[in-house]
């Protein structure tokens, strides 16, 4: 049904007191309340300052109920607490009954942005991200403030500081860092454009000044370089040098002790290999890494392995016994090793069957009919 | 109360905005200066003075009677408690036109504009929310170099515009125009810095004027 509109007749030029009403036609679609447009329920202060009053009762409460300290009370105890009070099989932990302070509870959110006569309180407001588009604004300031530092420095001749930031320790905050720095949705774009713009500030050679506020932005990242470490070579009571080596392929687990100043003999799980691997296939596999640095009879090898089946069973030695041999040759052959595929673990293993088809690949036969 | 607000629209100019300004300022400031006659749009044509060497020069007379209305409709605006929007999509004086809406006290768009900014301000912002008294244009075309659209929304939705315009520019739809340079660093902070003293004049008398009625 469609409303009627009415006008009442306004006073034309007659100062500030001119008052026009008008009643704008509205149909009854545009009456009804879009629930979700207003976005999530908005908590105020008085609220959120209830739950944590009520939180503190609760938490002595609890305390006398327990039988302890109510002073002495930390959330450790209050988790325990209802753990024992509540006790819940579901699987989810969020799901579970909890007890937290309401700060952890209700997310953080924007208050009222605008005071009692209307008038917003952020100079950025109108903009819609007010936080972001003002961290742009303060970020070109600083920018502002270190060209007008160099030219101050060009003018009186000074040199220019030209201490190099440690870059490789550090990272920029993530965007889901800067969201919930700045409470606010950002988009890649405006994203990238902010980091473009610390770079630039970054890379000002007197931006030694703002360094505070570019540390407010940057992360520190440990150095996470594992650099194969390639043990030394130990010596026994007989004063034979030998070294160890771990290896696996499919189930097949292997630990591989090579010793120096032998015939080549090899020893697997107290057998020979001759009688452990009768085929000659795998009695090759464990020959490879010797054959491949020419030291087939030079080396004695004593070798445990377990799991997995016959070829597995070779495929783990050799593996095992590659890494231990790289004590006793030099970095290069290591390299020659690796690049040959000697110090790879085969990631290979059985892929396991679906559902709906007879093996990991192949489907059930096809009937026409 | 009654007194605060009706004695002002009794002046023709209460807060005297004249002397904030005058002709050699504009033209020390390069406000003279249009762009080249290609870019000429049609309905600028009344306030062009002449073409030199094919750029358009701006009647500075003219400008001056426009620029005394604007600034003393904005000083009636900020008398009145009006919330004020500077919008600017020049990037180069974006920053100054941030920090003059700051020093004001007002506010400051010179962003990438949303489409439903004013005209779904209820949705966007939350209901409740008060939209801007006056928009005021350092320069009225966006960075594709085509009306904003602030200026269209604003016309929608009975908000009073201030903008410089410049020769490539349309005025039509703007409240005051101010035909002026919007492209010279000088001229856009000969602006600023008019519009900074006019809005902290109105608002210092508007103070003062309280504090008498108060005082009876």
């Amino acid at each position: 049904a469609v409303g009627r509109v009415l006008r009442l007749c306004c006073r034309w030029g007659a100062g500030p007191r001119a008052q026009t009403l008008r009643l704008i036609c509205t149909t009854t679609a545009v009456q009804r309340k879009n629930v979700g447009a207003s976005g999530p329920e908005k908590y105020t202060e008085a609220f959120i300052k209830k739950q944590i009053e009520e939180f503190n009762l609760g938490k002595r409460h609890l305390a006398n109920m327990m039988g302890e300290d109510p002073e002495t009370f930390t959330q450790e105890d209050i988790d325990r607490a209802i753990a024992y009070l509540f006790p819940s099989g579901l699987f989810d932990k969020q799901a579970r009954p909890m007890m937290k302070h309401p700060t952890e509870v209700f997310p953080e959110q924007r208050k009222i942005q605008w005071g009692e006569d209307g008038r917003p309180f952020h100079f950025l407001f109108y903009t819609g991200k007010q936080s972001y588009y003002s961290l742009m604004h303060e970020t070109y300031e600083k920018i502002l403030d270190v060209q007008k530092h160099q030219d101050q420095l060009i003018t009186q001749d000074l040199p220019l500081q030209k201490e190099k930031r440690n870059l490789a320790g550090s990272r920029w905050l993530t965007k889901i860092e800067l969201e919930e720095m700045l409470l606010e949705k950002l988009s890649d774009d405006d994203y990238s454009r902010f980091i473009q713009l610390l770079e630039k500030l970054v890379a000002l050679p007197c931006a030694d000044i703002e360094e505070n506020y570019i540390q407010k932005f940057s992360k520190e990242v440990p150095v996470q370089l594992q650099k194969v470490v390639i043990e030394p070579l130990q010596y026994d009571e007989q004063g034979v040098a030998f070294s160890t080596g771990e290896g696996k392929r499919k189930t097949a687990r292997a630990t591989a002790v090579v010793y120096d100043n032998g015939t080549g003999k090899i020893t697997v799980n107290g057998t020979d290999i001759l009688h452990y691997f009768p085929v000659l296939q795998d009695r090759e596999q464990l020959l490879f890494p010797f054959q491949f640095l020419g030291r087939i009879g030079k080396h004695d090898m004593v070798c445990t392995v377990s799991g997995g089946g016959r070829a597995a069973q070779a495929g783990a030695i050799r593996l095992a016994c590659a890494k231990a041999l790289r004590s006793f040759v030099t970095e290069k052959e290591v390299e020659f090793m690796r690049q040959a595929g000697l110090l790879t673990v085969d990631p290979r293993v059985k892929e396991r069957k679906k559902p709906g088809q007879e093996g990991p690949r192949r489907k059930f036969t096809w009937k026409k009919r | 109360d009654d007194r605060l607000l009706t004695e002002p629209l009794s002046h023709p100019d209460f807060f005297s905005v004249k002397e904030l300004f005058s002709l050699k300022d504009l033209f020390d400031a390069r406000v003279h200066l249009g762009h080249k006659k290609g870019c000429r749009h049609r309905f600028m044509e009344p306030y062009i003075f002449g073409c030199r060497l094919d750029q358009d020069i701006i009647d500075l007379d003219q400008t001056m009677q426009h620029l005394q209305l604007a600034l003393n409709f904005t000083a009636h605006v900020a008398y009145r408690g009006g919330i004020i929007l500077f919008v600017s999509r020049k990037r180069q004086f974006c920053h100054l036109v941030e920090s003059t809406a700051r020093a004001c006290g007002e506010y400051a768009h010179t962003r990438y504009w949303q489409g439903g900014l004013l005209t779904n301000a209820h949705i966007q912002f939350g209901p409740g929310v008060r939209l801007p008294d006056l928009l005021v244009f350092l320069s009225t075309l966006n960075n594709v170099f085509e009306p904003h659209m602030a200026i269209r929304d604003a016309a929608k939705m009975n908000i009073p515009t201030v903008g410089v315009v410049d020769t490539n520019c349309n005025p039509c739809l703007i409240t005051y125009p101010v035909p002026g340079n919007d492209d010279s660093p000088a001229a856009v902070e000969l602006y600023c810095k008019l519009f900074r003293m006019t809005i902290i004049r109105a608002k210092d008398k508007r103070r003062q004027s309280e504090a008498v009625e108060e005082l009876r």
